[in-house]
């Protein structure tokens, strides 16, 4: 890649910053150039991001049907998926399946959700909790 | 409590690994880029494990795992590391106050999504972030040197000893890493050519089908099968090869023009044209990578009636050009 030839496409994932490539200038030889983005990158960023959020909506309106608790909400909102959050928290995985079920996630014990709490950086009461409609 | 601000030259860098690495030495005197600490450290590979999944999504990588780097560059410039490692995280952070007061810099392995300072599109449960502490503030804010960065950031006690403590998959354990003593000065030639020949030996791969270029005819056959039906799904496996080529710190085309650069610094240290004809066709092969992360961009956007099968190709002719960087990198020799 030609210094000439680095992108500068002021990709929105980047919010402003700069990121550090190497390319080389006309003799051949290499030199650090900052970019601000390239589109190919911002795209796909874009496509992975923009499908957590739409599992993170779907929990979101599941939560409020009743369908599933508040916990699968915030697992999405936060960018966990079930390996991360088994890996982080020590539940199994089938634990936290169960969680996700409002029946089961009403009944369990405060000590329990603190477990959750801790590793999500929210507290008890902010994860029995849904964003309330705007 | 006064301010601890120890003397640090902030570099930006591609990626967060070679960039501490480089940093660390650069303050012991001892001049050693990022693109040469990739390259003495025989990083540069490819690896895909189908079977081990991230997010939902496989394994794809473009260098040795985690914490190679900064160890193999080590132990081969004789530098002294001490790294440790804590199960509690009150005495991990204690231990990083210590090792500032007496004046070291100190590196910590970190998880991404708790650095409050990583824009929120970049923030993802990613636990091998390196970065560099140089001080802490009379309030408690540490002040760091985050080699991604163009400039140095300041992050709050609780966030960092969060972000050290992550648990999960390749978790840090409040990993630290602090430079015990390094050698007044150094010779790179013999380093040099002996890690450019041990890298184009990993290139062939070992016997298994995940690593190098076998790794990349692997993944190109994986493209070809992909469900043409569930097209949601093949979009986002091509856009999970490209992020992890092109977003995740590779300095472009996954490592490929690091390690270019590394050619062509090597040349001018070692004055051997040789390197620096091999640091062109390492070029010409990044762009092919980039071609192909076009391509594969073009194939989700439906821009052009491109078939996976085309990218498939592209991903094909990336092997055969590192193929033919392997035959050149055998050859040369001191």
């Amino acid at each position: 890649m030609k210094k000439t030839d680095v992108p500068q496409d002021n990709s929105k994932s980047y919010d402003g910053q700069k990121k550090l490539l190497y390319a080389v200038d006309d003799s051949g030889h290499y030199q650090g150039v900052s970019s601000t983005g390239w589109d190919v990158e911002s795209f796909a960023t874009q496509m992975a991001v923009d499908d957590l959020d739409q599992q993170t909506a779907l929990a979101l309106e599941e939560a409020r049907a009743g369908q599933c608790s508040p916990l699968k909400y915030h697992m999405f909102n936060l960018r966990f998926d079930l390996a991360c959050l088994a890996q982080t928290s020590g539940y199994f995985q089938w634990q936290i399946k169960r969680h996700c079920r409002p029946e089961i996630f009403n009944k369990l014990s405060d000590k329990k959700l603190q477990q959750y709490a801790d590793v999500m950086k929210l507290t008890v009461a902010q994860l029995k909790e849904l964003p309330s409609i705007s | 409590m006064t301010d601890i601000i120890l003397p640090i030259t902030h570099q930006q860098s591609s990626h967060c690994e070679t960039g501490v690495v480089s940093t660390l030495l650069r303050s012991k005197g001892l001049d050693v880029s990022e693109p040469m600490a990739f390259g003495l450290s025989n990083a540069l590979t490819f690896v895909f494990l189908p079977f081990v999944k991230i997010g939902g999504m496989p394994l794809i990588a473009y260098r040795m795992p985690p914490k190679t780097i900064i160890k193999t560059v080590c132990k081969k410039l004789g530098v002294t590391l001490e790294t440790t490692k804590f199960s509690n995280p009150d005495k991990g952070m204690q231990a990083l106050d210590d090792e500032l007061a007496k004046g070291n810099l100190v590196g910590l392995q970190s998880s991404v999504y708790w650095l409050p300072y990583f824009p929120e599109d970049m923030r993802f449960h990613f636990n091998a972030h390196n970065l560099v502490v140089y001080g802490k503030t009379a309030q408690g804010n540490y002040l760091i040197s985050d080699p991604v960065f163009e400039h140095v950031v300041e992050c709050p006690s609780d966030d960092l000893k969060r972000a050290r403590f992550a648990k999960g998959a390749l978790a840090a354990k409040g990993l630290m890493y602090v430079i015990k003593s390094a050698p007044k000065s150094i010779d790179l030639t013999p380093h040099i050519y002996s890690s450019i020949n041990k890298t184009a030996k990993m290139m062939s791969g070992l016997i298994l089908p995940f690593f190098g270029i076998k790794g990349i005819n692997f993944l190109a056959k994986k493209i070809r099968k992909l469900p043409t039906d569930k097209t949601k799904f093949s979009k986002l496996f091509l856009a999970h090869i490209v992020r992890m080529q092109e977003e995740i710190g590779t300095g472009g085309a996954g490592f490929r023009f690091m390690y270019a650069s590394f050619l062509d610094e090597a040349s001018r240290l070692t004055n051997d044209p040789a390197l620096f004809e091999a640091s062109k066709q390492t070029t010409e092969l990044g762009d092919q990578w980039r071609e192909f992360a076009m391509n594969s961009v073009l194939f989700c956007k439906k821009r052009q009636s491109l078939t996976l099968d085309d990218v498939a190709n592209k991903l094909e002719l990336c092997a055969k050009e590192e193929t033919a960087l392997r035959a050149t990198l055998l050859k040369l020799k001191r």
